[in-house]
């Protein structure tokens, strides 16, 4: 059910679809662009699907694996729990969808949605969180920049 | 397709501008919905979305029979990290590294 309680932001990058899930999946990545925080996912159905805080201490995100369709499209449940108000809202739901295009380029979408009774969860993310999220993972999967080792 | 003159030129008409407006207010719209709220004919409306549309700042999404249109502030957000990133957050994450680094180290 897509309705005004659901976010949807796409862009365009330059990589193949396996280095934009890899992007998605894997720690090394996700601490360059997602607030410095780690992913932990096996990336099947029904498992956990975790964001740890930079140093290490705090989850910033622990739900599962809802669909996954390895390298087009993954959904997740959300819920932003390094904020005690956000975290305190339903769980909603986040689906990546990437699709293979012409000439190198594939286009990540993100969907986020059940977000109607999480108001809070819906504007924090809505801010400037998924844009720089996305943002950032373009630079990070089309030059490496921030990489180390 | 990081060309960044479709996105300006879909900026630089009102009508458009006002578009996005609506659709920032409350994502999902519909043709209908967005004509209902606009002084023009549906076919004004579509013109200007299929722009938007092209310059990636409106994204459509079917639902049933619907086609709903959201707004997608990537683009904008490009425009930002292109030009003001350098003032600001260059410093801000090469502090974030600093950090790390010694943390590390130590």
């Amino acid at each position: 059910m897509m309705d005004e309680t659901t976010q949807v932001y796409r862009i365009f990058i330059r990589a193949e679809a396996q280095a934009i899930w890899d992007a998605i999946t894997r720690p090394e990545f996700t601490a360059r662009y997602f607030y410095g925080s780690r992913v932990e996912t096996t990336g099947d159905v029904g498992t956990p699907f975790r964001y740890h805080s930079p140093d290490g201490e705090a989850l910033w995100g622990d739900e599962t694996v809802l669909e996954a369709d390895p390298p087009h499209r993954l959904v997740v449940g959300w819920r932003s729990l390094w904020d005690p108000e956000l975290a305190a809202e339903p769980a909603s739901r986040v689906a990546w969808e990437i699709e293979p295009q012409d000439g190198g380029y594939c286009l990540l979408t993100v969907v986020h949605d059940r977000l109607a009774d999480s108001p809070r969860t819906a504007s924090s993310v809505g801010g400037t969180g998924w844009m720089l999220v996305l943002s950032g993972l373009k630079t990070v999967v089309e030059t490496g920049s921030g990489l180390r080792g | 397709m990081d060309d960044l003159d479709p996105v300006f030129k879909a900026l630089a008409d009102p009508t458009r501008r006002a578009l996005l407006d609506r659709l920032r207010e409350r994502g999902g719209q519909s043709l209908t919905d967005l004509e209902r709220e606009m002084p023009m004919s549906r076919f004004g409306v579509a013109k200007h979305l299929q722009v938007l549309a092209d310059a990636d700042l409106v994204v459509t999404r079917r639902a049933g029979r619907q086609k709903l249109h959201f707004l997608n502030p990537v683009p904008i957000r490009r425009i930002h990290d292109r030009w003001i990133d350098k003032y600001t957050e260059g410093r801000v994450s090469a502090l974030t590294e600093l950090k790390q680094e010694m943390e590390e180290d130590g």
